[in-house]
């Protein structure tokens, strides 16, 4: 720690405070999905940012920790970069961009390509905790049916989206079923990346600062997303190859580029970095 | 003074017993409903009519378990034989009930509609909330159930804020109807619609409700309301019940002063 940070506690946070966020946190992992209200700080980051993801963050990380942000699945955008720096600072701990060697993962809106182990945990940053907001708009209520999984109305909306678009048509934040008892909003995650979250070895944690609610997916535990029987869940390919790597079976950006014109690159850098090194001889 | 019941008459559905209701910030003497008391037999329907401010809704609101009486009961036959208290039931039951063997018509049909998704989510969601999960047969079901209450199923997809009044509160019905429930409460269904209209969805009622064998209690403070669709009617007046009997002996020979003057107030074409 530099003379900037003196007088800051580990990881910002002064302990009382992790401890709360923590006995939350537990409380989350107990009751997969469910969603825990915590009393969320202010932090030097405007809501929207990921205030909720980086409380969780300072919570858990230790400092033997190898820290990963990634933003849309880049490193290096605005987000990740201050994020990353952010914990650097305030904690001293190594960060890294290879989510091979993270053990320590906060993300906001994707899921690394590279299947996660049990040594890691993956910590989203949710806008909005509450799946059912759209249709129930109503806090009080909202609980209420979450509490006696009156969860009809959930599938409301996606008889709609197929009434009005022919498919389940949630390209993102796709609702889904945890541990067969409660809904949860994935955060804003392409549905390309809702199948990842299934028995995925690692930790999930979710945090949503404004909201002030934290949620959790133990390992192994089944998540799956809510569809019709005549209309199951699926990924809809996106019809391009990355330009960089080539790659088929990752979830790709589209770029704009100088004269309109149009390219596909991965959304994971890491991993198209990955299969670039492995290309090369 | 009650309706003369046949002995051999089937088990009533409901009853409701003395059930009072005072809103907490009501004067100390201000009871909106006051000493109610009411039995509903399977396939019949029972009108509530009386002025405005009588507390025909808010005894509805109670029978209905929205509103937690101030003192009184409401029991209910559930279709597996047993009695239930309905507001001593945990709060989930009640909920259940609600969506499954009861349904609601509102008076203003936005109000029991979701105003924002089509009109066959509307009818189905009652289905999905029983565990329903096939798009195909959901969507059948709510063309068909369209089609019962002679609306167009072609405008299935159709939100309801593209439908005009009648046809929402047609539509209303058709949501309410569709888990086959056991008893429908309706609070005033054709207020506020134009005569014609008014005209056509008591006939649909009427159909419907004894095509399904419904049980069926509607307040109204339209006796011709009560006239067409109900078999008893009760009258209230300030929170009290004054006079029930047969819809016919109450129209045509009215007992209670109120009623004679209620009777009489109609205005004939």
């Amino acid at each position: 720690m530099n003379a900037a940070t003196a007088g800051y506690n580990f990881a910002y946070l002064d302990e009382r405070t992790k401890r709360m966020i923590r006995r939350a946190l537990l409380k989350a992992v107990a009751v997969p999905g469910c969603q825990v209200p915590f009393g969320s700080r202010e932090m030097p980051l405007a809501y929207g940012w990921g205030t909720g993801g980086i409380q969780v963050t300072a919570a858990v990380i230790g400092a033997g920790d190898v820290l990963k942000v990634i933003d849309q699945g880049s490193d290096d955008t605005t987000n990740a970069v201050n994020i990353r720096r952010f914990f650097a600072r305030v904690t001293g701990v190594r960060t890294t961009e290879r989510t091979r060697e993270a053990t320590l993962i906060q993300t906001r809106h994707r899921i690394p390509e590279v299947p996660l182990t049990e040594q890691q945990v993956i910590v989203y940053q949710v806008p909005q905790p509450e799946p059912l907001y759209k249709l129930e708009p109503r806090r009080s209520a909202a609980t209420r049916l979450h509490a006696w999984r009156e969860y009809g109305v959930m599938n409301v909306k996606l008889y709609e989206d197929i009434a009005r678009w022919g498919r389940i048509d949630s390209a993102y934040d796709h609702p889904v079923l945890v541990n067969g008892r409660y809904v949860m909003a994935p955060s804003p995650i392409p549905s390309f990346d809702n199948p990842k979250m299934h028995r995925m070895p690692a930790l999930q944690l979710f945090g949503a600062g404004r909201e002030k609610r934290l949620y959790a997916v133990p390992p192994y535990t089944d998540v799956k997303s809510l569809d019709f029987e005549d209309h199951p869940f699926k990924v809809e390919p996106q019809g391009h190859a990355c330009a960089l790597c080539g790659s088929t079976d990752t979830w790709l950006d589209e770029v704009l580029q100088d004269g309109g014109a149009r390219m596909w690159t991965c959304s994971d850098t890491d991993f198209c970095r990955e299969r670039r090194e492995e290309k090369q001889p | 003074m009650t309706a003369p019941l046949e002995a051999d008459e089937a088990e009533p559905l409901l009853r409701v017993h003395d059930l009072s209701h005072r809103f907490p910030s009501a004067a100390e003497e201000h009871w909106a409903v006051r000493g109610a008391s009411l039995v509903l037999h399977p396939g019949e329907v029972v009108a509530i009519v009386g002025e405005s401010g009588s507390g025909k809704s808010t005894l509805l609101n109670c029978v209905a378990g929205r509103i937690a009486p101030s003192a009184g009961q409401v029991q209910y036959r559930r279709a597996d034989g047993r009695w239930v208290d309905v507001h001593a039931l945990p709060e989930r039951e009640r909920r259940e009930l609600s969506r499954t063997e009861w349904g609601f018509v509102e008076q203003h049909a936005a109000e029991g509609l979701r105003m924002n998704v089509s009109a066959g989510a509307n009818v189905g969601e009652r289905l999905m909330a029983l565990g329903r999960r096939h798009y195909g047969e959901l969507r059948a079901t709510a063309c068909e159930w369209m089609e019962r209450v002679e609306l167009d199923p072609m405008r299935v997809d159709d939100s309801p804020r593209a439908f005009s009044g009648g046809m929402r509160q047609r539509l209303q019905i058709a949501r309410n109807l569709v888990t086959r429930p056991r008893l429908v409460l309706m609070d005033e269904p054709t207020t506020g619609l134009d005569v014609s209209v008014q005209a056509k969805l008591l006939d649909l009622i009427r159909l419907l409700v004894a095509r399904l064998h419904l049980s069926a209690l509607v307040v109204t403070h339209d006796l011709g309301v009560a006239r067409l669709l109900a078999h008893r009617t009760l009258v209230m007046r300030q929170g009290r019940i004054v006079e029930q009997g047969l819809t016919d002996r109450v129209l045509e020979d009215p007992q209670h002063p109120y009623t004679q003057l209620l009777v009489s107030s109609v205005v004939a074409p």
